[in-house]
């Protein structure tokens, strides 16, 4: 039989929140269209790394498994992207990968994408409709606005947009592109619309909007193609919009 | 309101990069121009100036105090950047890092510069006229010092005119970006070119 073909992984490893990082090489057997995770399970079935010493299976993230939950992201061959849709066949070998290290690195591959969803918090990206009765059904949305509206609304908050931001590190508390887009998509919302002003405060509050420094390399790295900085100088506008209504404005009715 | 203040100084750190700063440089070089006229046209000029109504208070509200100001956040911005262009290599990604390095370039240069003119005036050491700048740009290392500095404070201008109209949502659309990227840069080149004419005629 021919010699079995294998795919070279070098993997940045990290054993706990602490520790230092480290390389660690492994020679997986190579399958047609296998994907970057394929590659991680058969690692997972057999822990044995390039030196034939046995060691730790490699931890990562990952659900959907077809780029829709955003969980599987981390540094392949340099680029942030979703380990799911990246393609064996498609990538320069050796294969290197590494975790999302803008964000805590909890163990390996996996990240803490928390500070991402403490932002959507700060601006309230919901649609609150709870009430004590039914409040019957909201205004129509036309159908064009429907289908722009839908762009946005693919973000999966996987993080690459801020592990390429310049301007989100340990350093900054600027909690990225993401939010941003969020809170232009459901202030678009004609439900949403309603509670405008409370998202544009929270842009407005620390950590928001204003820690851009308009890189854009958000834009240029979103899997999704979400217009972030489209998103970004919309919400500037708004937001300068809605300070002056708060310093100049009769009343707080908006 | 609720915490506001880091909202609030930022859009005063991007408004003043160009009202009052940018118009005041353009305004300075612009005078300046005046000795490719001749040394006594630039005397004349220089002359005008030093001796506006009210110039120090001028001087403080318009000059010292907004550049003071945009100069202080501005290094504290850089201090809280990760440049990643080697990773990340877009237009916009260089900008970025360009605009960061010519800030603190404009800084060491403004520094320099005011302590060359106008603290030796203020001292009585000198007045401004042709044969201070003369003095100074005669000497190579100067002259290479102020060209290169005035052509790092134009790029740190126009790119910040177009940070600006982002930042305030002036140009939203890609395609607006776009276009307000190409106005800059014919700002970037005719100013920088009317700066470095100036400084070659001293020489």
């Amino acid at each position: 039989m021919a010699e079995q073909k294998t795919v070279t992984f070098i993997i940045t490893r990290q054993d706990s929140p602490d520790s230092a990082p480290y390389e660690e090489t492994f020679h997986v057997p190579y399958r047609k269209n296998m994907n970057v995770i394929s590659g991680l399970m058969e690692i997972q079935k057999n822990p044995v790394n390039a030196k034939g010493e046995k060691t730790t299976p490699v931890k990562w993230d990952m659900n959907c498994l077809e780029e829709v939950c955003g969980a599987c992201s981390m540094v392949i061959n340099g680029t942030a992207r979703q380990s799911c849709a990246a393609l064996v066949d498609h990538l320069e070998h050796p294969i290197r990968l590494a975790p999302m290290d803008t964000f805590p690195v909890v163990r390996d591959l996996v990240i803490d994408r928390e500070r991402m969803f403490d932002a959507l918090k700060q601006i309230k990206a919901w649609i609150p409709i709870d009430g004590t009765y039914d409040l019957g059904p909201g205004p129509r949305m036309p159908e064009k606005k429907r289908q722009w509206a839908y762009e946005l609304s693919k973000c999966m908050t996987c993080g690459v947009c801020l592990e390429a931001c310049p301007n989100v590190n340990d350093k900054n508390d600027f909690f990225g592109p993401a939010a941003i887009s969020q809170a232009r998509l459901f202030n678009a919302h004609p439900t949403g619309e309603m509670n405008k002003s409370e998202r544009l405060e929270g842009l407005m509050e620390k950590g928001g909007l204003v820690g851009c420094g308009n890189a854009q390399n958000c834009v240029q790295v979103c899997p999704k193609g979400i217009p972030l900085t489209t998103s970004i100088a919309a919400m500037n506008r708004a937001t300068v919009v809605q300070s002056f209504k708060n310093f100049f404005g009769s009343d707080n009715a908006h | 309101m609720v915490d506001h203040r880091e909202y609030f100084y930022r859009r005063l750190h991007s408004l003043l990069g160009v009202v009052p700063i940018g118009i005041f440089v353009v305004q300075h070089l612009i005078v300046n121009h005046f000795v490719v006229y001749g040394e006594e046209s630039f005397n004349k000029a220089a002359n005008f100036m030093g001796s506006l109504p009210f110039v120090l208070a001028l001087e403080t509200f318009v000059i010292y105090l907004p550049i003071l100001f945009h100069a202080i956040l501005g290094v504290y911005l850089v201090l809280n950047t990760r440049n990643n262009p080697r990773r990340y290599g877009f237009f916009r990604n260089w900008m970025f890092l360009l605009q960061r390095v010519t800030g603190i370039i404009t800084l060491i240069f403004i520094a320099w510069h005011v302590w060359q003119t106008r603290v030796q005036v203020a001292l009585g050491n000198t007045e401004v006229n042709f044969q201070l700048m003369e003095g100074i740009l005669t000497q190579p290392f100067y002259f290479w010092f102020y060209l290169i500095s005035i052509i790092a404070v134009v790029f740190h201008l126009a790119n910040g005119l177009w940070s600006f109209c982002v930042s305030w949502g002036i140009a939203q659309s890609p395609r607006s970006q776009q276009i307000v990227t190409y106005a800059t840069i014919i700002v970037f080149l005719v100013v920088s070119y009317i700066g470095i004419r100036t400084i070659i005629e001293f020489v």
